[in-house]
């Protein structure tokens, strides 16, 4: 039964990092930018939370989902369709960028302390499972990546808009050569990273109960991580780093003995770095063409 | 009708198109021939304005399509079969085929004309469902074709379209080819396989060095002994 927690730990933790390693992998795939602004995603979405408190919890979801969706939207037109076509360090650059300028903007307008937030306490309760006691919002977040990733993987395999992304994803030149319009599949890969963005920050403002002008730094490093562990530009890779990054973060965390387990982040990423080393394009390797837009 | 006049493509300080001028009338095959670095594949991607041409014009009917981006100019009718063929690995041939018709005007056709090219590729059809990078060299070839005309283009560039196929696999593009001057396409065709390309072509340009050195009918060309010379040289 012990070990029956230990996979829903990592499940529940890999789940989050997915979420988060897609948000980054669905923009990097089309126009190979890092995105490293999709953290400030994730605080527009608790922040919005926070103050929308006031408000039914359906309402309150829903407009904070609207708000970050038309940030990610608002942040690819103004920030990098104007870089679009640039080389790899620009894009890197602007993004790193636009990522102090959001948090340096949002410690002027809330300060930089951390703010409870509440959401949705009842995810707070334990659920037995036999005699196992796990909390409901591990259920929750796994639940709720598993309908997000099935929505994205029929949107992108059975809808015209789906399979020009991907189409945009292996051969952005091509796919633009056939008619598909860069601006139309660019800004849906925004939308969407805006919209896991913002499903990654209710679950994690969830379960932190707070929300910060820096609580998206350390999911986008994980993001960064995870997509680079999956194979750059792979949507499918990104979900299988961030499931593999929980995994080894709570075995880690489990079975390391105690004198050494302050050192369980080095000893994950010291795994990550030998997995690279036998295969440095990462785990799955996309058949795009990696052609810049 | 296309009409490129004076067109010049250059990468950073390499000059690779200077001062090409060309036309291509609905229902007639122009081949562009010459050697590697000859300039024949610039041209193209400057056609379908995926590079921008550093002079000269290039329109459509009239339309002018310089500075438009290339699913402008891919609705406005120009479709282009690239060289190594592009086909979109990952997505099975029905995707690919699908994409083909987002440039198409007529989108509500689009259902009936996939079932006419399925018929003319057979082959397409009996792999809907497989992934276009699990098809052969010479399948993807017509799959790339008959991609570029679901969108129903009247003008069709082919680049390089025999490159690394199998001789019957030549025949059948050449066939094709021959076909769509028959139904109305203008096709520019990039070939090094030269004389087989002149010999399918009504007029031909050699271009050496990114410049036009000859020009002319299948039979002007034909009498003058200059193009194996110019062309092997």
């Amino acid at each position: 039964m012990e070990n029956l927690q230990y996979v829903i730990d990592a499940l529940s933790l890999g789940s989050l990092y997915a979420l988060f390693a897609l948000g980054v992998a669905v923009v990097f795939s089309i126009m190979r930018l890092i995105n490293f602004a999709h953290g400030e995603l994730l605080m527009v979405g608790g922040f919005s939370l926070l103050f929308l408190s006031g408000l039914p919890v359906a309402l309150r979801i829903g407009l904070s989902a609207v708000i970050v969706v038309v940030a990610a939207l608002v942040m690819e037109r103004i920030a990098f369709r104007p870089v679009r076509g640039a080389r790899d360090e620009t894009l890197l650059v602007t993004s790193f960028a636009v990522s102090y300028l959001l948090q340096s903007l949002a410690i002027v307008i809330v300060g930089s302390s951390p703010r409870s937030v509440g959401i949705l306490p009842q995810l707070s309760k334990q659920v037995h499972l036999g005699t196992l006691s796990v909390p409901l919002l591990d259920l929750v977040s796994i639940a709720v990546t598993a309908v997000c990733l099935v929505g994205l993987t029929l949107f992108l395999t059975r809808t015209s808009l789906g399979i020009q992304m991907r189409a945009a994803a292996e051969n952005f030149r091509m796919a633009r050569c056939l008619g598909v319009p860069a601006n139309r599949v660019i800004a849906l890969a925004f939308g969407i990273s805006g919209l896991l963005a913002f499903v990654g920050s209710l679950l994690l403002t969830s379960r932190t109960g707070l929300v910060s002008t820096g609580m998206g730094t350390g999911p986008v490093f994980a993001a960064f991580v995870a997509t680079i562990l999956g194979g750059m530009g792979s949507m499918v890779g990104a979900v299988l780093g961030g499931y593999i990054l929980g995994s080894l973060t709570v075995a880690f965390q489990a079975f390391l003995p105690l004198e050494v387990r302050s050192y369980r982040d080095a000893m994950v990423f010291g795994v990550l770095v030998l997995v690279l080393v036998f295969r440095p394009d990462g785990i799955i390797q996309p058949a795009s063409q990696k052609q810049r837009v | 009708m296309l009409e490129v006049r004076d067109l010049h493509v250059s990468y950073g300080s390499i000059a690779a198109v200077k001062g090409l001028s060309l036309t291509v009338s609905p229902g007639e095959v122009v081949a562009l021939v010459g050697a590697n670095g000859a300039g024949k594949s610039s041209t193209l991607a400057a056609i379908a304005g995926v590079v921008a041409p550093a002079s000269g014009s290039v329109e459509l009917d009239g339309v002018a399509l310089g500075g438009r981006t290339p699913e402008w100019i891919a609705r406005q009718g120009i479709s282009l079969v690239p060289e190594g063929r592009d086909v979109f690995a990952s997505l099975t041939v029905a995707e690919n085929l699908h994409l083909g018709t987002i440039a198409r005007a007529d989108r509500d056709s689009a259902a009936e004309a996939t079932d006419r090219l399925l018929a003319r590729f057979p082959v397409l059809d009996r792999y809907r469902d497989t992934p276009a990078g699990k098809l052969s060299g010479g399948e993807q070839q017509q799959l790339a074709i008959a991609r570029a005309l679901l969108s129903a283009p009247g003008i069709l560039l082919l680049d390089e379209p025999s490159l690394g196929l199998a001789p019957k696999m030549v025949d059948l593009v050449f066939e094709v080819v021959a076909e769509l001057r028959e139904e109305g396409v203008g096709v520019l065709l990039v070939e090094q396989n030269a004389l087989r390309a002149v010999a399918v072509a009504d007029r031909s340009y050699v271009l050496r060095r990114g410049e036009l050195v000859l020009a002319g009918t299948r039979e002007e060309l034909s009498q003058d002994g200059q193009l194996a010379d110019l062309y092997l040289s």
